[in-house]
């Protein structure tokens, strides 16, 4: 070994990366090499400088919470109302509150919740993850002939929109959303104060899956036209399943429809 | 460890980890809290990505890719990774004379660190502060293990340069 390969190998020697063959011929070398063993002294120092100096950054507390908060147990309290427009005290109050639940809340959630890492799941996450501000819509309108071409070219496929205002149900948006591994677009219905996001992608037959509740949402499944279907709400689950039907058997949004 | 529940304690074992990592990063409080609260958001969501293995290193990776994203700085690895190999002969001014420092005080030490460019900070804490293997670095870096050794004695010689080029002036 000559001086040139410890140079470069004396990091792995020093790191503990090195085999024992090359360990040994860089000892080697360094013992008869004044040049290399001033340089093995000095990255050892500079490592020890470098171990003695407190440099670790640990995360703040109120970071911590922040992140705990954002579990989704624990960011339900703060959407149960989940009203555009809080005033600021209110919101300040319910960040406390959550903050100050997150901690007790996160143990015994992750003991409660049985997550399979399923659909269902990840649904109940998108869903309360949009509820964040500034995460709910990325195209605002009430307008399905609007929310329908603003899909195009953004999902490889062409999802149902459609108005149930007669229903009770108010077309608040769209988004683009990740679940089960793809893009997916969401829809975002509201029906009093509660948001309604509708997941759809292109999907064969599966089992009918039945209505669930997780963490207090509630969430529908279903398929057609080679769509498959989640809804998910804080609203009763009655009204789910009211929405649901509706969407079914309400038109799709076409040209020909709009005046 | 493959459920959500789980991966979501796991995260919140390493958030010191990823805080460090964002902080020597980002130099300032509050970009590296909003890059750990973005990344933990990312990790969450594409949790369906992770295939199992060490939680901290795939945590660690999505810190470094969403510090660099926000900057929008040289990205991943590529760029600086043929640097290191184009520049074989410029490896000299990495290589400072061997003086041996006296004390050192904690500042002047975290002001050299940071004056660092950050592939070599990165590899630096990963690797003296998370205490990380080559091969860990590697995955968190997107670097072939060779390179993390090579930047990682690059970054050791500018470190060193810094110090003793402040203590000549001293």
């Amino acid at each position: 070994m000559n001086c040139p390969d410890v140079r470069l190998l004396l990091h792995a020697y020093l790191d503990d990366e090195l085999d024992a063959a090359d360990s040994l011929s860089l000892t080697r070398h360094v013992a008869g090499c004044a040049a290399c063993k001033q340089r093995v002294r000095m990255y050892t120092q500079l490592r020890g400088h470098l171990r003695e100096a407190d440099l670790y950054r640990s995360a703040p507390e109120a970071l911590r919470a922040r992140i705990a908060a954002q579990s989704p147990r624990a960011r339900e309290e703060a959407v149960t109302s989940p009203r555009r427009g809080w005033n600021f005290a209110l919101a300040a109050l319910a960040a406390l509150f959550v903050i100050a639940t997150a901690f007790a809340g996160w143990q015994t959630l992750q003991l409660r919740r049985q997550a399979s890492g399923s659909l269902i799941v990840e649904a109940v996450n998108d869903h309360v993850r949009a509820l964040l501000p500034g995460h709910l819509i990325d195209v605002r309108t009430s307008d399905q002939h609007t929310v329908k071409p603003w899909f195009d070219g953004r999902v490889d496929f062409s999802p149902q929109v459609k108005d149930l205002s007669a229903q009770g149900f108010e077309l608040v948006g769209g988004r683009l959303d990740v679940l089960d591994g793809r893009q997916v677009a969401a829809l975002v219905y509201r029906r009093h104060l509660h948001m309604i996001n509708l997941f759809q992608w292109p999907g064969g037959a599966v089992a009918p899956a039945r209505p669930q509740t997780r963490d207090g949402y509630h969430v529908l499944a279903w398929q057609g036209a080679g769509l498959r279907f989640v809804a998910v709400s804080s609203v009763a689950e009655g009204d789910l399943e009211a929405f649901a039907r509706a969407f079914r058997t309400a038109p799709a949004a076409t040209r020909e429809a709009a005046h | 460890m493959n459920t959500r529940a789980g991966f979501e304690i796991e995260v919140m074992k390493h958030l010191d980890a990823a805080y460090n990592l964002a902080r020597w990063l980002a130099r300032n409080d509050q970009d590296a809290e909003d890059v750990v609260q973005e990344a933990v958001l990312r990790a969450f969501r594409f949790f369906g990505g992770f295939r199992g293995g060490d939680a901290k290193v795939w945590l660690l990776a999505i810190v470094r890719n969403t510090f660099y994203t926000l900057r929008s700085r040289a990205p991943a690895a590529g760029a600086v990774d043929e640097f290191d190999e184009a520049i074989h002969g410029g490896e000299d001014h990495d290589d400072p004379q061997a003086v041996l420092l006296r004390a050192i005080d904690a500042q002047s030490l975290r002001d050299a660190l940071e004056r660092l460019p950050p592939e070599f900070r990165e590899v630096l804490v990963l690797r003296e502060l998370e205490e990380c293997s080559y091969k860990e670095i590697a995955s968190i870096t997107n670097l072939k293990i060779g390179t993390v050794m090579s930047r990682l004695a690059r970054a050791r010689g500018r470190l060193q340069l810094e110090l003793t080029g402040r203590e000549v002036m001293a």
